[in-house]
């Protein structure tokens, strides 16, 4: 902004040298699109060798020098990875976990952020650094004992097992509870008036007009639960209980003479929803993310 | 007590709703889901790993009482306290991803911190990885540093006539390895929150130095790096309790190998826990961790409120 402003005052005194500015500011451009052009380009590299050994054949994936592109479009591997494992088993099981997930944890989130955002109660105090706490104690801390919990509850190789943990989050309620703050308290007065309760003012008003924090809260709990590793890993042992992250490493573990393009195959049918889900949503993806500091 | 007539109706309204006790109750069961989970999953675990760090309980024998001796034995133990230094050792290595990380971030925001038509694609680009499960991108990597010619980091070592590696398989590169696709996995997310941060810089600043006739350089050192702190302390505290807690790439690429070069501490727990079966030495190794991080998580929650205030 401000070196337009410059370059607008320069002409009348210095002509030559706001020619030449232009000129610099130009220059600038093309560089600056070649810079990140090359290195954008690197970074997508990994993708772009997981798609092309995808579509390519054994011979072709072995050979050197490696070949840029396929020779053919075949999705072979893409049957055969399909086939090898049942993927189409772990993607039911994954998506059936992280919406459960999701959909508890928005319905544990927005019944909690309502009792602190708007009530007030004895051992409020203490009740909201109670929440805080948990987000200082990370998995790894509670892993073994959480997972002796599940084993007694007879919730190994369950959904249950895989979902329950995982419905409350202390960060999502700090999150939603922000934004019912600032819905004003004439509409709670209102609704009052009309004899609204409270858990249909939340569902009908409040959370209507919460929509895009929950939307954000729900994206991260989604893809968080997802791409979740550890937690699947050690309370599923039947191969129709595990996740598709799961699936992909037991798959890659077999270990029978190294199929590569089968590997990228599954690598990119794991890829693909949660890339098309961030291109649906990009926006408010990046806006949540940079707000709410949340990683997925 | 002549109250305006519109306030008495609210305040009625107001006691009728609000009646202490009723409140109380109802506000309880708005939080008894999230509190049912946090007492079985959080806090009852964790006291419960407290506990069992004081015990010896090798599956499938009972527990013991032992004291303070797991700590002994991880701290200066003969057969445990070397593999536990160890441990401690790559995950500090491991952790020299964070810095390496944040500095090629910062480079790039600032790169993307432009309105140039195309600016969106390139921000997508470096975003890509960050949302692509650790699964996927371990089986991706595991591919590019095959150990045969064919793979593609030996292919472009052989372009530039240099010897092929072992990557993975090799005891000196394993880390390196992972660090190498730690950065390329998590620089997205750190673009983003200092794409946030340079954005709240306000423009004036930069006009103002503008007319001081401050070079780029300068408004880079005197105004954006400053303003740009908090958002920097933020990424690495949280990018230092990230990479204790990174467990899928470890397991997928190496499993703590080449000779437990990269078995780092959150590996390390697994391990004893989940194939060794020594739970009280494990509950050690979680309280441990457990204490690392809450002073790091409550570092970052300073952070967090000054970044908020500085919004």
């Amino acid at each position: 902004m401000s070196s337009l402003s410059g370059s607008r005052r320069l002409p009348q005194v210095f002509p030559e040298l706001a020619q030449s500015r232009r000129f610099q500011k130009r220059a600038g451009s093309v560089l600056w699109y070649l810079v990140l052009l090359a290195v954008s380009l690197t970074v997508i590299l990994p993708f772009f060798w997981m798609i092309a050994t995808s579509f390519k054949t054994p011979p072709e994936v072995f050979s050197y020098p490696p070949s840029w592109i396929p020779q053919a479009l075949q999705f072979g591997n893409y049957v055969d990875a399909w086939h090898s494992a049942p993927f189409a088993r772990y993607f039911t099981n994954s998506a059936v976990v992280a919406l459960a997930v999701t959909a508890g944890q928005l319905v544990s989130c927005c019944l909690a952020a309502f009792a602190f955002a708007r009530m007030n109660f004895k051992g409020k105090g203490f009740m909201f650094a109670l929440f805080l706490s948990t987000t200082m104690i990370s998995t790894q801390v509670t892993l073994v004992p959480s997972y002796l919990i599940v084993q007694k509850l007879d919730w190994i190789d369950t959904y249950q097992g895989l979902i329950v943990p995982f419905i409350a989050n202390a960060f999502g309620v700090f999150m939603i509870r922000q934004s019912f703050m600032t819905i004003p308290r004439d509409l709670e007065d209102a609704a009052r008036i009309d004899g609204c309760g409270r858990l249909r003012f939340l569902a009908t008003i409040i959370i209507p007009l919460s929509k895009p924090i929950l939307a954000a809260q729900g994206l991260f709990a989604f893809m968080g639960n997802w791409n979740s590793y550890l937690w699947p890993l050690i309370v599923t042992n039947r191969e129709e209980m595990r996740t598709l992250q799961i699936g992909l490493r037991y798959f890659v573990s077999q270990e029978t003479g190294t199929p590569w393009g089968i590997y990228m195959a599954a690598a990119v049918m794991v890829t693909i929803p949660v890339i098309v889900i961030y291109f649906l949503v990009q926006k408010s993806f990046v806006e949540g993310m940079a707000t709410t500091g949340l990683k997925g | 007590m002549t109250a305006h007539p519109a306030a008495l109706t609210t305040r009625s309204l107001r006691s009728w709703w609000h009646r202490r006790g009723e409140e109380t109750f109802a506000a309880y069961a708005f939080l008894l889901p999230s509190l049912v989970i946090f007492v079985v999953f959080t806090f009852y675990p964790a006291i419960f790993s407290i506990v069992t760090s004081s015990m010896r309980w090798n599956l499938p024998y009972k527990a013991v009482f032992v004291g303070l001796q797991n700590y002994q034995n991880l701290f200066a133990g003969p057969v445990t306290g070397p593999v536990f230094w160890k441990a401690v050792l790559a995950t500090l290595y491991f952790s020299l991803g964070v810095p390496i990380n944040l500095s090629i971030s910062f480079l790039l925001a600032l790169l993307l911190n432009r309105r140039l038509p195309g600016v969106g694609l390139f921000r997508t680009a470096f975003f890509l990885p960050t949302i692509t499960s650790t699964a996927a991108i371990s089986v991706v990597w595991m591919w590019l540093y095959h150990p045969a010619d064919y793979g593609l980091f030996n292919t472009l070592l052989l372009n530039l006539g240099l010897p092929i590696q072992r990557w993975l398989r090799d005891p000196a590169l394993a880390m390196p390895c992972l660090i190498l696709m730690g950065v390329w996995h998590g620089m997205g997310y750190n673009i983003i929150i200092f794409l946030a941060g340079l954005q709240n810089i306000p423009r004036e600043l930069y006009e103002a130095a503008d007319i001081d006739g401050a070079g780029g350089l300068a408004k880079l050192r005197w105004i954006t790096w400053p303003l740009l702190s908090p958002t920097t302390f933020y990424i690495l505290v949280i990018g230092i309790i990230n990479s204790l807690r990174a467990f899928t790439e470890i397991d997928m690429m190496t499993e703590g190998g080449p000779l437990s070069v990269t078995t780092t501490l959150a590996y390390y727990l697994y391990q004893v826990a989940f194939q060794f079966f020594r739970l009280g030495e494990a509950s050690a190794v979680a309280v441990i961790l457990f204490v690392v991080l809450l002073i790091l998580t409550l570092v970052q929650f300073r952070l967090v409120e000054r970044r908020v205030h500085y919004e």
